[in-house]
């Protein structure tokens, strides 16, 4: 396919995750308002960590009152995919400049990688501006913008609990999880995180019991063999980006990659 | 109007630039042992459930941690149900939303 073209194709994919970019990034700041962030912080959150689902967990985190190292660490392990979308997405941006490919990996996200690496197998190389149009356009701005919109709104509600915007929170972390769901090895996971989650909340507070929720579930999901696991979508490929990136999003847009594995990127001629 | 947590959001990314920046400036490092992978597959899960459960099934009075039951439970477990379905967060937010309203505001939560 031509670059003209790929180009199109990108921007229609890109206008449909914004559409739900937006409708998500709004929904996190009714969240996070509900939660007692300032609009500062909440778009601090969106500026600087740019993660959605690290981003609602850390407003779970807060009023859990999880001290900050632990919020740090559940952070980084969330956030660690990104590791092996960087990597699939480095033989095809080696020739940029080093200080560009370091500013394109700040607005890397699920839905930036899935966009832009289905643009470059579409073309058959790399396309700075191709990038820039995956992570800026399809995400930063609608989930900033969006982001804004719903930190402001909810503060002018007096009681976000008489209109049921409390259980947005947990609606959307359980949620989230069912879109996580892509083998037995996850729901194992989820089930053993959320039961030591209650269990050691109820002895030892929810700060300590989200901890150990979230790092004792993936070891009892380990104990699933791979043979009976049935993953269909291993992480750092495409299909898992769709499982994480903003669920309802478009899945054309995740259609275009191919699915491999991060750490044998298919290099470009 | 509070700037406490911007120093945990300039944290946040600070522990999550190396997982996008490292392999894009410099490539091969991102070599992990599958056992790695295996487990960092798993921790979204398990956090997102965690945080889901604990936030309807604990409630914190005076510091104290009790189990709670409550038409939140509800309004989850029909998000989880259209989010299965239709693979759209929005329907079961949307589902959750009315539900609980509409339960305490006929008195019944």
């Amino acid at each position: 396919m031509d670059i003209a073209a790929s180009r199109r194709q990108l921007w229609q994919e890109s206008a449909g995750i914004a559409v739900s970019a937006a409708g998500f990034g709004f929904v996190y700041g009714l969240a996070a308002r509900g939660a007692d962030f300032s609009p500062i912080e909440a778009m601090a959150m969106s500026l600087l960590v740019f993660a959605g689902a690290a981003q609602f967990a850390a407003v779970g985190y807060v009023v859990g009152g999880l001290a900050w190292p632990g919020v740090i660490v559940l952070t980084a392990l969330l956030n660690a995919r990104h590791l092996l979308y960087s990597a699939a997405l480095a033989p095809w941006l080696r020739e940029r400049p080093a200080w560009e490919r370091a500013s394109m990996a700040h607005l890397l996200t699920d839905e930036a990688f899935a966009l832009s690496i289905g643009h470059f197998q579409r073309i058959g190389r790399g396309d700075r501006r191709g990038y820039w149009i995956a992570a800026i356009a399809s995400t930063f701005i609608p989930w900033n913008l969006a982001t804004l919109a719903g930190v402001a709104l909810g503060g002018q509600i007096a009681d976000p609990s008489r209109l049921g915007l409390d259980v947005v929170f947990p609606s959307a972390m359980a949620g989230l999880c069912v879109g996580l769901m892509t083998g037995r090895r996850e729901v194992v996971a989820a089930a053993v995180g959320a039961t030591v989650g209650v269990l050691v909340s109820l002895v030892a507070g929810t700060g300590v019991g989200i901890v150990a929720g979230g790092v004792l579930g993936p070891l009892a999901g380990m104990l699933v063999p791979r043979a009976i696991a049935h993953e269909d979508a291993p992480i750092g490929t495409p299909a898992s980006a769709e499982h994480y990136a903003v669920p309802g999003s478009p899945h054309a847009a995740f259609e275009g990659a191919e699915v491999q594995h991060a750490d044998a990127p298919e290099r470009p001629s | 109007m509070s700037t406490d947590l911007v120093l945990l959001a300039v944290l946040m990314g600070a522990v999550t630039y190396p997982s996008r920046a490292l392999p894009l400036l410099a490539p091969g490092i991102e070599r992990l042992p599958r056992w790695t992978l295996d487990y960092l597959q798993l921790v979204g899960p398990a956090v997102l459930a965690a945080l889901a459960a604990v936030s309807v099934m604990v409630a914190t009075t005076d510091g104290q941690p009790a189990f709670h039951v409550g038409i939140e439970w509800l309004g989850v477990f029909i998000s989880i149900g259209l989010m299965w379905w239709r693979r759209n967060l929005f329907y079961g937010l949307a589902a959750a939303v009315i539900l609980v309203a509409l339960a305490r505001y006929l008195g019944w939560a």
